[in-house]
Formats: C-alpha cells, structure tokens, sequence
C-alpha cells in the first residue's frame, strides 16, 4: 500500500460516484471545500465534471497566502527595505500584490529577499549571517504553526539573537464559524481540511453540526476520499441527521497530534486575526507568547499594518468575495481577462492553493 | 514518504525517486518503514495503513 493509487481506484470511484447520484435530491446543495489543497484536487481529477450538477462546491478561505491582508504584505515589503534584513518566505508569498509592490518585484530591486522550503531553515541561515537580522514571514494555518514554533525553540535553544519570525498565523475553525453564519453562503455541509486536522484532531469542528445543524466531513486529497466525503456529507443532508464524520481516518485522530498541538500552545497564543475579504474575526489567530517575544518581528520592528478598508481601496481584484465563497472565480471580471498567473492582480491567483490559480489551471 | 533511516530529530524520507531530510520531532513514536505526512520540511504524521486499509473497505462495501 502506497496509499494514492489505491485512492484513485476507478472502479471504486464511480461506484461512489453511483451512489451519490443515487441519493442526491433535485433541489440545489451548497457544500464548501474549506481547504485550497481540495480546490486543487476537486479540479485537477475533473470532479466537477462527474458529480450531479446541482451539487456545487464552494472553495473557502483555506489558502494561508491569500487570506493573509494586504497589509501584512506591505509589512514584509517595509521589512525588506532596510538593508540590515533578510526576509524569508514561502515561494508563494512571492508574487502577491501588495498595495504598491510584491516582494519579487523589491527582491528584483536588490532588496535581500530568499525562498526557503521549511521555516528552520531561518535557523542555519541566521548562525551563517549574524550581522543580518533574518526575518521569516510565517504564513499558515494549524498545519504550519508547529513548524514555526519548533523553529521558535529551536532559536531559542541555539541563544539566537538575529532571527525573528513575523506570524500570520490563523485558525481555521474560528473561519468556520464565521462563514456558516453568513446567510448568503446558505452552507449545507463542511469538507473540513484533511492536513489541519492531522494536527487540531476532530472535536474543534463539532460546534458546527451540533450548533448550526449543518454536516461536518474531514477528508483526505486522493479523488477517492473527496467523493466519499461529499457522499457522507449529503447523506448526512438527506437523513437530516448532521454530525462530524472523518474519512481520512488514516491520518486523522480524534485527538489529533498531541505532541504538535502542545508546541503550537507552548509557543503561541490564541489572538484576534485580519483575514484579507473576511475582515477581523475574534480568536481567528496565533500570536508569538511573551515568553519567546524577543523572535517576535511584530514586537520588535513596531509594524503597523494596513487595515481593510486600505486593501479594498488599493485593488480591484474580487479575491475577498472568492474566500467568502460569495462568487465562484469565473465570476471575477478580471478573471483570465487582465488577471492570469503571469500578471495576478491578486494572491488566489498566485498561490497553487488559490482557487483562482486552480480555475486557471484545470477548469 | 516512507522513513528511510532516522537520525535524532531527523528522518531520511523517500517518495519514488524524491528525498528528503525532514525533521520528525512532531512524531515521537515514528520508525523505520512508516508513511509520513510531510509539510514544510516536518513529519507531521504517521499514515495509519489499519485506518488505510479500513476506509477502502468501507467505500467498497457501502456502495
């Protein structure tokens, strides 16, 4: 068992397929694929293309580089100015536009700006450059934050005085229970992120189905764990009965990973967070704890970021709308008109997680 | 990826012909021959081939 062909079965997948169209009602279903990994996937195997068409999936906020406001960009950009510095960051952070530039176009500009894989790398490159204050842009949900705050202490262990991590770090359920409230998006059912819960386990979704009556399903990326999850969660609908279903059981424990959750609450601790098209929403992120501030780049370099209002005035792009889920990105009239990945107006067009990048690459 | 060879924090980790090195702190109870999850360079869990092996059989006998 390698554990990705055996979940692209096709045999397996249009049985599923069958049975979902077996159940399915005639009136419209509105399921939301929280995380962007799903967008992908739902795309790139052509599921849209199989499913019952009254069953629409609507991709939700769950690409760390695109919710992350605009503001947060311009900081890093601010960061990269002075000469002292050197920031790193996911590559996907790269090209997001801010309100005047992105980090590519400054890093083109001589300002010293480096792609790295894993967040520990900001450890090896701060031991080779302790005249240069290194700075990692640490963008992520409950997946990433253990890395960052096993890097943390790993600074922290090393005595490391030049390396400083600028967190914007979120919280996807707190996203959840935001988004199930809004009347427009009328949700019939969650795809909760499979990777996410790894870490978080499953109790944090279980306010949803028992609050808000509405089915919760984790599920893992391969085609066959999508269909499956879909086919829980209409079943769920059908039966009117809805409650937290994992079906990645093979990654996913109820508790989640123990070990991981412990650093991330070692480390960080729960905060309100702008989300770009969201807006604030209260204890939505992680904030480095006081203990471990001298890595803090919020505390150190008094950056103030820009509020929300700044970013709608700066763009035209519909990314907000996009992550609410309130239009699909066909609905953008920018949409492969002046907005592609060669000239993205916005971060869903940039990263591999934006729903307008899956879109553009398999719609 | 399936775990190589570990040594300490760290773990050499292989996906057909991909290899890495990822650190593998996260996951106290992880050992030569498993699959592990990997993000940003950190193991962040074991692929439970029981829990694997179940959902297949579930999928195939439910439909």
């Amino acid at each position: 068992m390698k554990y990705i062909d055996e979940f692209r079965n096709k045999n397996l997948l249009y049985k599923v397929l069958n049975k979902i169209k077996k159940i399915t009602p005639k009136e419209g279903i509105s399921l939301m694929e929280v995380c962007g990994t799903h967008t992908q996937s739902f795309l790139r195997f052509g599921l849209n293309k199989l499913l019952p068409s009254n069953i629409k999936l609507i991709s939700g906020p769950g690409c760390p580089v695109c919710v992350s406001p605009q503001g947060y960009i311009d900081a890093g950009i601010e960061l990269s100015q002075n000469k002292e510095n050197v920031i790193l960051t996911f590559g996907d952070m790269l090209r997001v536009p801010g309100s005047k530039s992105t980090l590519e176009k400054e890093r083109a500009r001589q300002a010293n700006i480096s792609i790295v894989y894993s967040p520990l790398d900001s450890i090896n490159i701060a031991k080779r450059n302790p005249h240069k204050k290194i700075i990692f842009l640490a963008v992520g949900f409950e997946t990433t934050a253990p890395t960052i705050a096993l890097s943390i202490l790993a600074a922290k262990k090393d005595n490391l005085k030049n390396v400083f991590f600028f967190s914007a770090l979120k919280l996807i359920p707190a996203a959840m229970n935001y988004l199930v409230k809004d009347k427009k998006l009328n949700l019939d059912g969650f795809l909760c992120p499979g990777h996410v819960s790894t870490i978080i386990g499953t109790k944090p979704y279980e306010f949803i189905p028992k609050k808000y009556k509405i089915g919760c399903c984790i599920a893992g990326f391969e085609p066959l764990d999508i269909l499956e999850g879909i086919y829980f969660l209409i079943r769920q609908m059908v039966e009117k009965k809805p409650a937290l279903a994992n079906q990645y059981v093979r990654a996913v424990k109820h508790n989640g990973n123990l070990k991981a959750k412990g650093i991330i609450s070692k480390v960080f601790k729960v905060s309100d967070a702008d989300w770009r098209g969201l807006g604030k929403i209260p204890q939505s992120g992680l904030k480095i704890k006081d203990g471990y501030s001298q890595f803090d780049a919020q505390n150190l370099f008094s950056i103030k970021r820009a509020n929300e209002q700044t970013s709608k005035r700066a763009t035209q792009c519909k990314c907000g709308d996009v992550l609410k889920g309130l239009i699909s990105p066909l609905e953008c009239p920018l949409f492969l008109k002046i907005c592609h990945p060669d000239n993205p107006l916005g971060p869903c067009m940039v990263s591999s997680e934006g729903a307008c990048n899956a879109y553009y690459k398999y719609h | 990826m399936k775990i190589k060879r570990i040594n300490d924090e760290f773990a050499e980790v292989e996906a057909g012909r991909l290899k890495h090195t990822v650190n593998i702190q996260m996951l106290p109870s992880v050992k030569t021959g498993d699959y592990v999850l990997v993000h940003a360079g950190f193991a962040i869990q074991i692929v439970d081939p029981t829990g694997a092996k179940e959902t297949l059989k579930l999928i195939d006998e439910i439909h």
